[in-house]
């Protein structure tokens, strides 16, 4: 099953009459040079055309209202409709960002009370909600961590130590920041090699950029001897916060010593990830550096009823690292984590991470009696743990490719694979706390039927996928022609 | 427990398989010390009736307004089917594509989606999205400096017309590159750029011009002169667009007398998004076939399977943070991506008959508003020249109180421009977009009039 572009149920003169003018107004006042000739280039269908389509292509999609998506270090948990319904509120749909603080009143409510939930539940000591995915939180992390050793004139700090393991994002997010990356091993463990470290901190170290729990799926132990040893040197620890879920309410960055930290709303509050976004990437800040946060922060004057709410600017962050959004970030997203975490409250949010941890070292043991090899056995697994498949590799030529393209028959989403890097022919697994036992014993089911048909014949995980709309998808040729937009005057291609 | 599927035999059987005493167990290897938090300070947990009244009272509290605010987000009528379809399980919680044929919906939307951007920009490709317009031109201009290798500077001209917030951002974001911004004046009699303050720059190594269109103010530039001038001076030109006035306005594609822009952003809000109190948006950002190897972002190919069948990628990925790391051309992971897909789904509903009738009425709506507003006492626009559905206007007395005063009869007047541009104080910037009657300038015209008899006597 696949379904036609938008541009070939195109017809001249169609049109979906009632959702725009009637007519266009003439504007007679525009300079000729400035006055639009060419076509606009989009499809001309009927509502019904629209709607038919874009239901069509929607079931085209694995989704977790669909099937089981432990993609590891994504949190595909389950998204609460409340959160969706309560943030679609006319009130907050048709608020314009600029509107005065005085039209404003309910949603900025929504904002503090969310600053204060997220700064209790990371231990952090003020938090900002502005920026818009994971990768921003980075960016805004790194750029406070520069500007506060630039405040205190420590300007030869422009080292960012970053382990092996750790996401791309973190790299990438430090050279932006104008820093220079330095690698920092793994060791047998899965943890950061501390002596390997020692050896890279000093004068020059602007920051560690962490993921705790790792991305290997352990927790780090020597997380507070680290920490000590980044102070002691005169640098500051940034947590990223992808893997929160894994120690929500159990476990604080800022009891571990961290100076500021991000938080993946879109994953540990799940508001939900959209197809691809939009996320939220909030940052909590330690006391050093409240006075460098992003703006826009919401403040608050006077209590309960007579409480009154107000954007924080420069003036009330004075070494502020600035705006990194045209307006409030992804406002919308932050009032559906706000709904999530009203809705578990304190006892609930300790849940999610002690189910999460459930659910994760459950997999990993049913995985592991049935032959599986996990990258690190003795090892507690956090929310989400590692499965190799290097040992299927050798013996029966198959990959971890092949192993997921053939999960997608069995109605599973694969893991994230070969990441992280570290680890060959790798699975990450991470089936969150909103998983039944049922709905994972079922994926251990498949696992194993897959691994016996990869040893009857390799060519059924080779052929992978079968059932879904297309079979496996040739992305080198994707790549080498570059086909980014359709051309209609291509007719080879509609006859392919 | 909310969210949480487990009977207590789950949680026996569980803990028994893995063979552990307690779920605090699994966390034993992390240090006691840490163990022991006090999160006290959040609320106990809600029911969904009881937080449901408390967002229903919230959202009532910010609700009404007739709202005459543009400066870079727009109020417009999105079709109900937007969000219908957009807000489907299938749409709103599935990921990025990693396995493309598990997301052939999200994969085509997007490929759909660059299709109608390059269509209505007149540019050769699209990505998938950025965060919003301020943050795209950020962007934008860390592409710029990497795709003109010819200039060594860095140096990016950047007009005081551009909205004050994009200019922070790329400052706030760019600057840690050891990028330098030149701020190029605007005219005070037309509110265009000052191509005497542009000029002076000529002959020196520009890395790029930002060409807004229309700028801040809502005034057209002469986009076909500025895209020249950066032509002619080795520097690349990066427009930003608003994408609903491009089915009027020349797309920047065809912009002066070379092939047009290089790079073009902005914000997709007008495009499906309702205002959300500013977010998510979505960031637009297009540029030629040259430079699509320096792009951020994702972007979606076309291919074939197995089978030969077409089907739908992600590609260039070697640009990207996951793959390259710290040689990466941005940072960005996680997009906009259901916005995107709202966007697709609004364009297709509008066509292109559709969307121009909406531009087309936005423009005449605010020049009527303008019209009636400047027929009042002491009321004037500021600038002379043609404007898409923006407009400044020049009051007998200072902005922000007569603005206050109105938000107090139920009007969200506009923006006063004191805050960001100096001898403006008595400056508001007004939108009338198509979901604007008569009845609602006659509400806007009447309540300044009133508004203002009252704080003239005073004054």
């Amino acid at each position: 099953m696949t379904e036609r572009l938008i541009f070939e149920h195109s017809r001249p003169g169609r049109r979906a009459f009632a959702q725009a003018p009637a007519s266009a107004p003439a504007v007679d006042d525009l300079p000729a040079n400035l006055k639009r000739e060419s076509a606009l280039g989009l499809p001309e269908v009927s509502e019904l055309d629209v709607v038919r389509h874009y239901t069509r292509l929607s079931q085209l999609n694995f989704s977790i209202d669909t099937h089981f998506y432990p993609l590891g270090s994504c949190t595909m948990k389950y998204n609460p409709r409340a959160c969706n319904t309560l943030a679609s509120l006319p009130g907050f749909l048709n608020r314009h960002p600029l509107a005065p603080a005085s039209h404003s009143q309910g949603m900025l409510a929504c904002f503090h009370d969310l600053q204060e939930i997220l700064k209790t539940v990371t231990g952090m000591s003020a938090v900002s909600l502005t920026p818009m995915a994971g990768a921003q939180g980075e960016f805004t992390g790194v750029a406070m961590i520069k500007a506060y050793h630039e405040a205190r004139g420590d300007t030869e700090r422009n080292e960012i130590l970053v382990p092996d393991a750790a996401h791309g994002t973190n790299p990438a997010t430090a050279v932006m920041c104008g820093c220079k990356v330095v690698e920092i091993p793994t060791d047998a463990d899965g943890d950061v090699d501390i002596e390997a470290l020692r050896a890279k901190v000093g004068p020059k170290t602007a920051g560690i950029m962490l993921t705790n729990p790792s991305t290997l799926g352990v927790f780090e132990q020597d997380i507070l001897e680290i920490s000590k040893m980044i102070h002691e040197a005169g640098g500051l620890l940034y947590y990223d916060g992808a893997n929160l879920n894994a120690i929500l309410g159990k476990v604080r960055p800022g009891d571990m010593g961290f100076d500021v930290i991000h938080m993946n709303l879109h994953k540990t509050f799940s508001t939900p990830h959209g197809g691809g976004g939009p996320g939220s990437g909030a940052v909590g800040v330690s006391k050093r550096l409240r006075d460098f946060m992003p703006i826009p922060v919401v403040g608050r004057e006077g209590e309960g009823k007579s409480a009154r709410y107000r954007w924080l600017t420069e003036k009330d962050v004075p070494n502020t690292i600035g705006r990194v959004s045209t307006f409030m970030g992804n406002a919308g997203v932050l009032l559906r984590a706000y709904v999530y975490a009203r809705l578990l409250g304190r006892e609930g949010m300790t849940r999610v991470s002690e189910f999460a941890t459930l659910n994760s070292n459950y997999l990993m043991a049913r995985l592991k009696q049935a032959g599986f090899e996990v990258a690190f056995p003795d090892r507690r697994a956090s929310h989400e743990f590692i499965v190799t498949l290097k040992k299927q590799k050798q013996q029966l030529d198959v990959t971890a490719t092949d192993f997921a393209k053939r999960l997608l028959d069995y109605g599973y989403h694969a893991p994230t694979i070969y990441f992280p890097l570290l680890v060959p022919e790798c699975f990450l697994i991470e089936p969150t706390e909103t998983e039944s036992r049922e709905t994972l014993d079922g994926f251990v089911d498949a696992m194993v039927a897959i691994w016996n048909e990869a040893k009857a014949d390799a060519a059924t995980l080779k052929n992978a996928p079968v059932s879904l709309p297309v079979r496996r998808l040739d992305e080198v040729a994707a790549a080498k022609s570059l086909d980014l937009k359709y051309e209609p005057a291509d007719d080879a291609r509609s006859a392919a | 427990m909310p969210f949480i599927p487990h009977t207590d035999k789950d949680i026996t059987d569980m803990l028994g398989a893995i063979g552990a005493d307690s779920v605090d167990a699994l966390f034993s290897e992390i240090d006691p010390k840490l163990r022991d938090v006090d999160i006290s300070a959040i609320p106990e947990r809600a029911s969904e009736q009881a937080i449901t009244r408390l967002m229903q009272e919230r959202a009532a509290r910010d609700a009404g307004g007739l709202c005459f605010i543009g400066a870079g987000a727009y109020e417009h009528h999105v079709p109900a089917a937007v969000w219908e379809l957009t807000t489907r399980g299938e749409f709103y919680s599935a990921y990025t594509p990693y396995q493309p044929e598990a997301s052939q919906g999200t994969l085509q939307v997007v490929y759909e989606y660059q299709t109608m951007m390059c269509g209505l920009t007149g540019m050769d490709v699209a990505n998938a999205s950025l965060y919003d317009g301020a943050s795209a031109l950020a962007e934008a201009v860390l592409m710029a400096v990497r795709a003109n290798r010819k200039s060594k500077s860095k140096r990016v001209l950047m007009p005081a017309s551009v909205h004050p917030y994009y200019r922070e951002v790329a400052h706030n974001i760019c600057t840690n590159q050891d990028i330098v911004f030149e701020t190029i004046g605007f005219d005070h009699v037309t509110g265009k750029i000052d191509m005497a303050a542009l000029e002076a720059w000529a002959g020196e190594d520009i890395t790029a011009l930002v060409i807004p269109q229309p700028n801040f103010f809502g005034v057209l530039e002469d986009v076909d002169a500025l895209t020249d001038w950066a032509r002619n001076n080795g520097a690349l030109a990066i427009g930003v667009v608003n994408p609903v006035s491009l089915a009027l306005l020349t797309p920047p594609g065809e912009w002066g007398d070379g092939a047009g822009a290089d790079i073009v952003v902005g914000e997709g809000q007008p495009l499906g998004a309702p205002l959300a109190g500013g977010g998510p948006y979505f960031g637009i950002l297009c540029c030629r076939k040259t430079h699509v190897r320096q792009m951020p972002g994702r972007v979606v190919g076309r291919t074939h399977d197995m089978d030969g069948r077409p089907g739908y990628v992600l590609t260039l990925q070697p640009r990207e943070q996951h793959i390259r790391r710290s040689k990466a051309t941005s940072n960005i992971c996680t997009n906009q991506g259901l916005l995107v897909t709202a966007a697709t789904i609004h364009m297709s509903l509008l066509g292109p008959e559709g969307l121009t009738n909406v531009a087309a009425t936005c423009a005449a709506t605010t020049r009527r508003l303008v019209s009636r507003l400047a027929a009042l006492d002491g009321i004037e626009r500021v600038f002379s020249a043609p404007f898409f559905h923006e407009a400044a206007l020049r009051l007998p007395i200072l902005a922000q109180p007569v603005l206050d005063a109105l938000a107090e009869r139920g009007v969200l007047g506009g923006v006063a421009l004191g805050e960001f541009f100096d001898g403006m104080d008595d400056v508001i910037l007004v939108c009338a977009t198509e979901t604007k009657t008569e009845d609602d300038l006659a509400v806007y015209v009447d309540a300044l009039s009133d508004v203002l008899a009252e704080m003239v006597e005073v004054a």
